[in-house]
């Protein structure tokens, strides 16, 4: 059996005195869908930003498709790898934001062609029409000449979702991509999610969408202080939770 | 109190006024664009965790700020020689006038840059940039405009202080001025022409910018 997509091993994040992450281990293979959920400030996000190296941490190993991610061991200390390699190991992943992230002079087109001309290196035809048939897949081929600035929430972060997956990552990490949308415009980006997740893709995400997390997820993790409190299939998580704790969170959440 | 205005004098000698004003403006083109350079490397390098980079550039900034335009270009054009760096008064003065815009611009952009959302360096990294090429690609273009009217006014500043490169004798509109002045007598003429064409050309300029702004603008 080939590596698995993700492999996270005993990982340790500390913000000065506090420690966020209290080793955390995570397994996903090709086609998983896991969500991330819990209180805020159980780590959560921290996890998913350790996993693209936008956060750095102490302890510990996040291995992508075998390839460990960020550190290496040189003379039995652990150093940080050179920039260049970094960079392309985060264009490994792909990464949508809460607050989406457009690049805000460009339009939405060349918001996704961005990486593909200078991380993937393709010329700007291929990538023209890369980017235009994912546009289309988010169903935003007709805004394609837009500005973030004229678009809706939604939209713009169907554009930002386009723009990482356009990249063809191994793996797609969400953080929270709903929470600064207006309640209507919340359904038109998770039903994109849902058919990446429908379309075989292997992702991780960060949500407060219980019902959502509870339709597209091969496997929900409830985060609690930094450590993992509970894991399972959604249908067991949800339905008869083992701690008090996740019953409590899930009566709060309106599940 | 009667005065006769008598406008040929001026008149007489206005295609040198007229080149004056083209070299003042040529003088403040070519002093911002390198300023913008020096005040882009220097807001970095306040910003930087390099404790040396953030305390050249901090020097670099007061010193320059808190010293007379007037008593900058002196020194360059006749303090430097003495020690052996000479260059030519068109050449002093550009000089002088870039690393004197680019302390200024170097707290405007500074300011544009801590504004900037942290999200868009993070989503540059996240599709496999480097730093630096987040820097180029993202960070600088959305910071630059959004300190397009800063810029504007910087440099309808920095056009009128072209006019004291008169002091070593640049000739441009305030030089050809005073020179006129000197032959003819006519002074209320001569400083009132003189006077006009710089607001004329601020007023223009200023237009010209705006419209630049408005085109340039993050939209949305």
């Amino acid at each position: 059996m080939s590596a698995p997509v993700l492999e996270i091993t005993n990982l340790h994040k500390r913000f000065g005195d506090l420690e966020v992450l209290k080793g955390i281990d995570l397994t996903m293979h090709k086609g998983d869908v896991v969500s991330l959920i819990g209180s805020s400030g159980s780590g959560k996000t921290t996890l998913l930003r350790c996993v693209n190296l936008l956060e750095q941490y102490e302890d510990g190993v996040v291995s992508i498709s075998g390839e460990q991610i960020g550190y290496t061991i040189k003379n039995g200390k652990r150093i940080l790898l050179p920039e260049k390699q970094i960079a392309r190991q985060r264009a490994m992943t792909g990464m949508a934001f809460q607050h989406f992230n457009l690049f805000p002079h460009m339009t939405a087109i060349r918001n996704v062609m961005l990486g593909l001309v200078k991380t993937r290196g393709m010329d700007k035809d291929q990538a023209h029409s890369t980017a235009e048939q994912w546009l289309q897949r988010v169903g935003m081929h007709e805004r394609r000449n837009h500005f973030p600035g004229q678009l809706s929430g939604g939209q713009q972060q169907r554009v930002a979702i386009a723009r990482a997956i356009a990249m063809n990552p191994q793996l797609m990490l969400f953080d929270e991509v709903t929470s600064a949308l207006d309640p209507e415009l919340v359904n038109e980006v998770l039903s994109v999610v849902r058919d990446l997740a429908n379309d075989g893709m292997t992702m991780l995400l960060v949500t407060h969408e219980m019902q959502f997390a509870h339709d597209v997820s091969s496997k929900i993790i409830f985060m609690q202080d930094g450590t993992i409190g509970e894991e399972g299939p959604p249908e067991q998580l949800f339905r008869h939770p083992k701690s008090e704790r996740l019953a409590e969170f899930l009566k709060s959440s309106k599940f | 109190m009667e005065y006769n205005f008598n406008f040929a004098a001026v008149w007489r000698d206005f295609d040198l006024l007229m080149a004056g004003l083209g070299l003042g403006l040529i003088l403040a083109v070519v002093s911002i664009a390198i300023g913008c350079l020096i005040g882009l490397l220097a807001a970095f390098g306040m910003l930087s965790r390099n404790r040396i980079l953030r305390f050249a550039s901090t020097a670099y900034v007061s010193a320059i700020r808190n010293t007379p335009i007037l008593v900058l270009i002196l020194f360059t054009f006749f303090a430097l020689p003495q020690l052996g760096i000479r260059f030519g008064k068109i050449e002093s003065f550009i000089i002088t006038l870039s690393v004197y815009s680019g302390a200024y611009l170097t707290e405007v952009f500074r300011a544009g840059l801590i504004a900037l959302p942290s999200g868009i360096r993070e989503a540059g990294l996240s599709i496999g940039l480097t730093e630096f090429r987040t820097k180029l690609y993202l960070i600088v273009p959305v910071m630059f405009r959004n300190v397009l009217p800063s810029l504007s006014n910087n440099f309808i500043s920095l056009f009128k202080d072209t006019s004291l490169a008169a002091a070593i004798a640049v000739p441009e509109l305030t030089f050809y001025a005073r020179k006129i002045n000197v032959e003819t007598f006519r002074v209320i003429e001569t400083w009132l022409v003189a006077s006009l064409l710089y607001v004329v050309a601020c007023y223009i300029i200023a237009a010209i910018l705006r419209r630049v702004e408005t085109r340039l603008a993050n939209p949305g």
